[in-house]
């Protein structure tokens, strides 16, 4: 997937986010750290469509995952961000790539520890498949069947990358 | 694992990574202490214990806050209603609260060392709450933490302004280059050590203030300039941490009289106002001795920061309890990918 595909998908996925979302408040949220810049620019694009920008924020799982003890250390925390209230929004969670399904179970955890969304959208660039959790997205970028071996990146120019792609690779050397 | 080490018993072994590390986490402890549901799940299912053989309100409650909101089952002991009084040694005692599978043990001792001890004699983690004159690390992370808020916080502004506590991320570079002076009875201070370390880990110059009789021998040697007048010690600084003036101590011959100490070593509004920095911040480990060390009006004043303090030490602990529960200690192989990120 190359920049202009990236760029096809976020903007099919904010009209689509539209339609979806109808009447109510909407807030993006971006998972960290995959999901952060992706969250932006879907806010951007949503936008431009609506004419006024919804709110965005921040979720890092760390403190919510299911295998702190199996982990030789701690994973690191980075910050969480929600300066608004969730009770009765719209909240579209945002990740590049969506595989077993536990980052977005923590995720759907800790945004309830918010408050009450009205509802919940899950919104990914890229499903990869292999869920291990009985969740799926509301939104999909690409369906792509990668196998267990290989990994997905997605790369943007936010994160530092010289142009927007997603690339496939073997796993491990990441 | 607090970078290389399983236990926190002081500032002094640890490297400026790893202070910074911990600092660092705190910011996202701090966080969730902001939250409409100040609770996360993160260690479920882990046992912390408190293990105070010295009185303490302030960092059992702060520990044991910071354990319930990370959802870890906090107990306490304390040795005033246990069998210490029976004449259980210290190792016994540790080794029974042992065999209940705690994942953390936070301890507490009038001797400095105790939680060395212990720490290699147990298998799980040892935090040190304060022992003796040795270290309190939690209080020295947690004056850290403070500092850098206020330096950020005053930072931006030519000429400064104290007093209006907005919310700021804390920029730890900002400790380096400045000066933070230390009031009061250094040699008996475990919060003097572990600040000292701390601070100049991290690139600041520390000052040590008191009576010649409060003076450890060789704090030079530490990295601290030593001042016998308060003047001379906060004019300039960007900081003063004023320490509690032990009321045992009073009367024996380290200090005449609350007076007299007061008089020459305590702060009050004129002092700070002729002498202090328009950005100097004022902290105090607590319990304050409101009129000996410190008077109401700089303690409850513009300048002080004592309650964030409080707060952040909230933070700090969580931050500690974190990685000290987080992991599996024996396991030394990473987990798979699957089950870290989906």
């Amino acid at each position: 997937m190359n920049a202009e595909g990236i760029e096809r998908a976020l903007k099919r996925m904010a009209r689509e986010i539209q339609e979806l979302a109808r009447g109510g408040e909407l807030a993006i949220v971006g998972i960290r750290r995959g999901g952060v810049h992706l969250a932006e620019r879907l806010r951007r694009e949503l936008a431009s469509v609506t004419g006024q920008k919804p709110l965005v924020g921040t979720l890092d799982i760390a403190l919510y995952r299911d295998d702190l003890s199996e982990r030789a250390s701690a994973p690191v925390v980075g910050p969480t961000d929600i300066r608004f209230p969730v009770t009765g929004k719209t909240v579209v969670l945002v990740d590049d790539v969506i595989y077993t399904g536990r980052t977005v179970r923590a995720a759907l955890d800790e945004l309830v520890d918010f408050g009450r969304p009205r509802r919940v959208l899950l919104a990914v660039l890229v499903d990869r498949g292999g869920r291990e959790l009985p969740i799926a997205p509301d939104l999909v970028g690409a369906k792509l069947e990668v196998p267990e071996r290989e990994q997905v990146e997605v790369q943007l120019v936010e994160g530092g990358a010289a142009e927007d792609q997603v690339i496939i690779k073997p796993r491990g050397n990441a | 694992m607090i970078g290389r080490h399983k236990h926190l018993i002081g500032l002094e072994p640890l490297s400026r990574e790893e202070i910074l590390g911990l600092l660092q986490l705190a910011v996202s402890m701090k966080e969730v202490l902001r939250r409409p549901i100040k609770k996360v799940p993160t260690l479920r299912g882990k046992a912390v214990v408190n293990l105070f053989f010295e009185a303490s309100t302030r960092t059992r409650t702060s520990f044991e806050t910071a354990a319930k909101i990370l959802s870890a089952d906090a107990f306490n002991w304390t040795s005033s209603t246990s069998s210490v009084t029976k004449g259980e040694t210290l190792l016994d005692t540790a080794r029974n609260i042992e065999a209940m599978h705690p994942d953390v043990l936070v301890i507490r001792h009038p001797a400095g060392g105790a939680p060395q001890y212990v720490a290699n004699r147990v298998g799980c983690a040892v935090a040190n709450a304060g022992d003796g004159a040795h270290e309190h690390p939690s209080q020295g992370l947690l004056d850290l933490f403070t500092l850098a808020e206020h330096f950020t916080r005053v930072g931006g502004k030519p000429g400064g302004e104290v007093g209006k506590k907005e919310d700021v991320v804390p920029d730890f570079g900002t400790i380096a280059g400045k000066t933070v002076a230390i009031v009061g009875d250094i040699s008996h201070s475990r919060v003097a050590r572990s600040d000292l370390y701390g601070l100049t880990k991290l690139g600041a110059k520390v000052r040590f203030c008191g009576p010649p009789t409060m003076m450890p021998p060789g704090v030079e040697a530490m990295g601290a300039t030593v001042h016998h007048q308060l003047r001379e010690a906060v004019e300039g600084a960007d900081a003063v941490v004023m320490l509690r003036i032990q009321h045992e101590r009073i009367g024996d011959p380290l200090i005449p009289g609350t007076r007299e100490y007061s008089k020459f070593w305590g702060l009050n509004a004129k002092k700070a106002a002729e002498w202090l920095t328009p950005t100097c911040a004022i902290l105090h480990p607590g319990p304050i001795n409101r009129g000996v060390e410190l008077s109401s009006e700089v303690a409850d004043g513009p300048r002080s920061v004592i309650l964030e303090q409080v707060e952040n030490g909230v933070a700090v602990r969580m931050a500690i309890l974190y990685l000290l529960a987080g992991g599996a200690h024996e396991i030394d192989t990473p987990a798979p990918e699957g089950a870290a990120r989906a």
